[in-house]
């Protein structure tokens, strides 16, 4: 067990880097998931297909397809992902402007995959809002844009956050797949250096990491559950 | 037709037709610039990397697909194993919770006061302890449980095949998941079925196999496709234990032929595909389901929460 102690610093900032990326990623995929689900239910008919055709893609596809899509088929594009070197963001998150594109690949990965899954939230939000409302907002005569914005999505916003949380938690878990597609240091990356590599005891390094990524987890799915019922009975 | 716009007149639907052009060329140009140019200045689009997937003359074709038989053959054999024993210890855990939960509120009147105490302290203990491993497995990552699992047990000795540790490793996360589903399908159930169940002499138990587990097979049937769903994709986790599955194979294909992205584009359709009609099946079944409840006079019980209300579904 004393790993845990004499290692700690590697499990911190194994966590660190997790973090680092989940946040990295929920930001883009929250992003790129409003603006499918805007085309998604636009009034224009190529933008819908465009939308509902990236959803059905990147919905039935394993992330791992994916995160192998972007660590080939992104060099073969000719880009190392060096877009995401922004200048200021990368000295806060300083494995964005490393000269390894890893960190960069596997978060693009993530937040493609995440993004379609944050469309089907919001627009799940959107389906749940009462017929009358958008009908009033038409009668009164708004246009799509401001029916949206005024009437229907302050109202789903409500509905949505409790499958956008299920969709942060999924993202969260999902990123654990980073430690395997070359990402150096992360939380998963950490169990698999220190115990076949450096030789550590299996369980308590076990124990560790799922400690890592648990903190994340249980905590945002404990607030869900407090959102949830208490929706359930403002509801009522 | 959406609720959020009205049928377009002549100026909108002028409109939208110039929209849809321009974003059509819009989408064609950037796929032009931005995928196909690269893509064909690399030589990506040349004969030798994509024929032996798609062209049955050439030489490696029926090698290729071979191996990408026993892939998928084995892909599915481990998400066949794992759906069937994710379904089983789910539905044990979910009726194990249940049974704990109201053993847990129980009184045990009828013994001596201490064994009374006693009884009552353990009930909830146990409930805690289901509690806490469904939270914590629920919690973890579906990949770190396999890697725990094909590394962790040999440490104790136990060694199966890798196929063995996907298939556990699987299990663990999506029983725990299952039975979240079907708990919450059976709290969701009305009161009055327990009840009744009760009223007619029926056990604790005998109520949550007879009466509560069914319908909430039944009306959770949509959220539970769609975790079959999640468990096909996530097969494919078995590259990390180095099980010889659909990806793993393409991996080895990419190892000979050096074409990574056409064999990832296959491998892509092919997961495409079967998962896109594994949730068309889960949305035409949730369309029945909600046709049968309309048209029944009884309500028999909650709507599952699902994640999309189905395209064109009357909104609530």
């Amino acid at each position: 067990v004393s790993v845990l102690f004499d290692k700690f610093d590697v499990f911190a900032g194994g966590f660190w880097l997790t973090l680092q990326a989940c946040v990295l990623a929920a930001i883009g995929a929250l992003i790129l998931g409003a603006v499918v689900a805007v085309l998604r239910i636009s009034p224009v008919p190529p933008l819908r297909a465009v939308g509902t055709g990236y959803v059905t893609i990147f919905r039935n596809m394993p992330l791992t397809v994916v995160m192998f899509f972007a660590a080939f088929g992104l060099p073969a594009l000719g880009s190392n992902a060096d877009f995401l070197r922004i200048p200021v963001v990368d000295s806060l998150f300083r494995r964005l402007g490393t000269d390894l594109p890893y960190f960069r690949f596997v978060l693009i990965a993530l937040v493609l995959y995440t993004a379609a899954f944050v469309c089907e939230a919001l627009r799940s939000g959107v389906n749940a809002v009462p017929a009358g409302q958008a009908e009033a907002a038409r009668s009164l005569g708004l246009t799509f844009g401001q029916n949206l914005r005024y009437v229907v999505l302050p109202q789903s916003w409500k509905a949505s956050i409790v499958p956008l949380g299920s969709v942060i938690i999924a993202m969260i878990k999902n990123s654990a797949l980073m430690g395997f597609f070359g990402v150096v240091g992360d939380l998963s990356q950490t169990a698999d250096q220190l115990t076949s590599a450096e030789g550590y005891a299996f369980v308590p390094v076990a124990i560790g990491v799922s400690i890592g990524y648990l903190v994340m987890t249980i905590p945002l799915g404990a607030l869900l559950d407090r959102i949830e019922r208490r929706q359930a009975v403002g509801g009522r | 037709m959406s609720i959020l716009y009205d049928v377009p007149g002549p100026r909108q639907r002028r409109i939208t037709v110039i929209v849809s052009v321009v974003a059509v060329l819009a989408v064609l140009a950037g796929l032009y610039f931005f995928v196909y140019r690269p893509l064909d200045s690399k030589g990506q689009f040349s004969a030798d990397l994509w024929a032996p997937l798609v062209d049955p003359r050439n030489e490696d074709f029926a090698q290729v697909w071979s191996r990408l038989g026993v892939g998928i053959r084995n892909t599915l054999r481990a998400a066949g194993l794992a759906i069937v024993a994710s379904l089983l210890v789910g539905s044990l855990l979910a009726v194990l919770r249940i049974q704990l939960k109201s053993l847990a509120r129980r009184r045990f009147t009828g013994f001596a006061t201490p064994m009374s105490h006693l009884l009552r302290g353990l009930s909830v203990v146990l409930s805690g302890v289901t509690r806490a491993c469904v939270e914590v497995f629920r919690g973890l990552p579906v990949v770190l449980t396999i890697f725990f699992v094909a590394r962790g047990l040999p440490e104790f000795g136990i060694t199966f095949s890798t196929l063995w540790y996907l298939v556990i490793g699987l299990t663990i996360y999506n029983s725990v998941v299952i039975a979240e589903i079907l708990r919450s399908g059976m709290e969701g159930l009305p009161v009055g079925q327990r009840e009744a169940a009760s009223a007619i002499g029926m056990s604790p138990l005998q109520t949550t196999r007879m009466i509560l587990l069914p319908q909430a097979y039944r009306i959770m049937l949509p959220a539970l496709i769609s975790q079959l769903v999640v468990v096909l994709k996530d097969t494919s986790l078995g590259f990390i234990i180095s099980y010889e599955e659909t990806l793993n194979i393409g991996k080895q294909i990419i190892g000979v032929l050096n074409n990574p992205i056409q064999v990832y584009t296959v491998i892509a359709v092919l997961f495409i595909a079967v998962n896109y009609s594994l949730s068309k099946l889960a949305q035409y079944i949730q369309r029945r389901l909600a046709r049968g409840r309309k048209t029944r006079t009884v309500a028999p019980g909650v709507a599952p929460d699902a994640a999309v209300a189905p395209e064109g579904a009357p909104v609530p």
